[in-house]
């Protein structure tokens, strides 16, 4: 099995899936050739009627994917940065996750809305926000987040073929740098379904994304000093796999959150509620989230930094709670 | 030395500058002339039927009435065949009729009824019939031009000889998304047909202040494309325009934009006090710019149809919304149990596979 950056691993699913659906397309600004890879080569092998360039016109990509599912076909649009979908939020919200129940179920729309947040890179705040929680509160919109790039394959894989509106959102620092075994085979990751990263009894720490790879990092610094963490990576936050989650919390009875959008009203607050809800009894301490300060990402590298959970708040925030 | 780039002259329509004269049916025949009428009847008896039940309070919600613009909707989807579709707008009833959606699944519809289009939960603005290719009525101003680009962009992918017609107002016009949407279209060629239906109201607002240009049909210089203008009230006029945006569209000569000078005889909505206009201009519209009563005196002049055989037609059409109100208001709301299906493919709620 060859080892591959998650680039790589997200241009094999979008190959392999326009290879065996003629009616999957890509969609997007600069697609062509590609500005981080991810669709690089698909134009020569499928031409410009299934890989379009688009102007610089968030809204038009996201209602002609819609217009376009309308008519038999399964697009893939393409948002650069998942800020620029806030160009684009009336035919994301209004149009494509509502269209199905304002139909009365008959509009079947196989959509995936693929995009890149996370923080790292000094893009400054423009370019630079982590937005699942928006597209999560919206009722019609699944919420995919791969971590690794076997998963990444897989679920877009899954995504693609599935038959509602997507938001697969991917991460700009791992493009390059998360590198992983990705066999060449065609496979799909059921969405629903958490991995457990890392086995443990003390705590559990439930982290999205790139956030994931700091939470392993913290699990190992706390495993020197005798805490045991059990690492949790949602990979789909709409359907979330909250049976997973709260028979960890119940083995544990603590329970710490990482994500790199903002704390406040973050996927993290949700999350908080169901475990309280489900797992009240079990708790030994108040659950944490360590998450974006509630400040927009500063362009300094530095204060960008300091914007991003590090390893270190995850293991002082496990060690509050093993106090 | 910097050059000036005047103000470019209103694409000037033909139909506009031609002198009045002979009647031309273009290609329809006499059943279809007759047709038309009763699709045009059949959409001010169901709007002015709707108004009725509302002030009675038999059905409710927010409800937009198309009456003085039914040559419109009627003309331009005469002027499309099987396999094309429409996108609509929050005044979208008579673009349904015009499709072929039926009057009695409508009706139920606006009451809420598990008989409507939408099993009752979308509403008036919302009817929505993919079978039909009336891929939805919208509630957001403009959004409709983008989705019919993309079922545009659809058959250009799939080689598909089909079209799709936007039906837009005056106040998309100004929306980004007609910007978005026609630049998009004219870029790639898309066999599309945008008609703006300019009814001279923007909600409360008159198009005279939201529009710094006469014609909502000049932006079309921009977008590279032809901009048509045609008088909304009279129906072979603008079956004309749209047909040969049609023939255009199909020979993949790409989208042609054709506004479509209307009048809206109601107000935005029901209950609108209408406050920014006078009782006279509507009257005068009224008498003057019917598009009904001018068609059947074509009709009449055209010797396709006497006073007697439109007077049959009234009396059909009649007949059908009375059945229509009875389906609607016989039918049964949806059960509680529906509350939370639909909302995704294959998933519960929670977007977990079911």
């Amino acid at each position: 099995m060859a080892v591959v950056t998650m680039s790589q691993a997200l241009n094999m699913a979008l190959h392999e899936e326009m290879a065996r659906d003629e009616r999957v397309f890509l969609i997007g600004e600069d697609i062509k050739d590609s500005t981080y890879g991810i669709t690089k080569g698909l134009w020569d092998t499928y031409g410009h009627k299934r890989v379009i360039g688009t102007p610089i016109s968030e809204a038009a990509i996201a209602g002609a994917v819609l217009g376009a599912a309308s008519v038999g076909l399964r697009p893939v649009a393409e948002f650069m940065y998942m800020t620029f979908m806030m160009c684009a939020m009336d035919q994301v919200v209004n149009q494509a996750a509502k269209s199905k129940y304002m139909f009365g179920g008959k509009a079947v729309l196989p959509i995936v809305y693929r995009t890149m947040a996370g923080a790292g890179r000094a893009n400054a705040a423009q370019h630079t926000q982590s937005l699942e929680a928006w597209f999560a509160h919206v009722p019609g919109l699944k919420i995919v987040m791969p971590t690794t790039p076997y998963d990444a394959k897989g679920l877009l894989k899954t995504s693609i073929r599935d038959d509602n509106p997507v938001i697969f959102i991917e991460n700009k620092v791992q493009y390059a740098t998360t590198r992983g075994e990705v066999p060449s085979t065609d496979y799909t990751i059921p969405f629903g379904q958490a991995a457990i990263r890392r086995a443990g009894t003390d705590v559990t720490i439930v982290a999205l994304q790139r956030m994931n790879e700091i939470a392993l990092e913290a699990a190992d610094e706390l495993a020197e000093i005798g805490i045991e963490a059990e690492v949790i990576d949602p990979r789909t936050i709409v359907p979330l796999d909250l049976d997973s989650i709260v028979k960890s919390v119940r083995k544990t009875h603590r329970v710490v959150i990482v994500h790199e959008a903002h704390e406040r009203v973050g996927f993290g607050a949700e999350l908080v509620a169901q475990i309280v809800q489900h797992a009240f009894d079990y708790l030994d301490a108040p659950p944490i989230r360590v998450a974006n300060p509630n400040v927009p990402t500063p362009f300094n590298r530095t204060l960008e930094e300091l914007s991003i959970p590090s390893a270190a708040q995850v293991v002082q925030a496990v060690r509050g709670l093993m106090r | 030395m910097a050059t000036i780039v005047s103000p470019i002259e209103p694409a000037i329509a033909p139909s506009l500058g031609t002198a009045p004269g002979a009647l031309d049916r273009h290609d329809l025949t006499d059943r279809d002339l007759i047709d038309v009428y009763r699709t045009m009847l059949r959409i001010r008896r169901f709007e002015e039927r709707v108004k009725d039940l509302f002030l009675e309070a038999r059905l409710y919600g927010s409800v937009h009435l198309y009456i003085g613009e039914e040559a419109v909707a009627t003309a331009a989807c005469k002027a499309i065949g099987d396999g094309d579709v429409i996108s609509s707008t929050h005044r979208g009833h008579g673009h349904c009729i015009a499709m072929g959606l039926e009057t009695g699944p409508m009706m139920a519809e606006l009451m809420g009824k598990v008989t409507g289009y939408n099993h009752g939960k979308g509403g008036s603005m919302h009817i929505a019939s993919l079978d039909h290719g009336m891929l939805g009525a919208n509630g957001i101003v403009g959004a409709g031009i983008p989705i019919s680009t993309g079922a545009a962009l659809g058959f250009w992918i799939q080689e598909r000889p089909n079209v799709a017609l936007c039906f837009f107002g005056d106040g998309a016009a100004n929306q980004g998304a007609f910007h978005e949407g026609i630049n998009f279209a004219a870029g790639l060629k898309l066999p599309v047909v945008f008609i703006c239906e300019n009814n001279g109201y923007a909600q409360f607002q008159s198009v005279k202040q939201d529009l710094p240009i006469e014609h909502v049909a000049t932006r079309a210089i921009s977008y590279g494309i032809p901009g048509v203008i045609v008088q909304g009230e009279d129906v072979l006029d603008v079956y004309g325009a749209v047909k040969e945006a049609v023939r255009r569209a199909r020979a993949g000569d790409g989208p042609t934009l054709i506004e479509a000078k209307t009048y809206r005889f109601e107000g935005h909505f029901l209950g609108d006090p209408e406050p920014y206009r006078t009782r006279a201009e509507v009257a005068a519209a009224r008498a003057t710019r019917d598009p009904l009563k001018l068609f059947g005196a074509q009709l009449q002049e055209l010797g396709v149809a006497t006073a007697e055989d439109l007077q049959a037609i009234h009396v059909q059409i009649d007949d059908e919304m009375e059945r229509a109100i009875e389906f609607g208001e016989s039918s049964p709301e949806p059960p509680a149990s529906v509350l939370l299906t639909d909302i995704f493919t294959g998933a519960d709620e929670h977007g977990r596979a079911s």
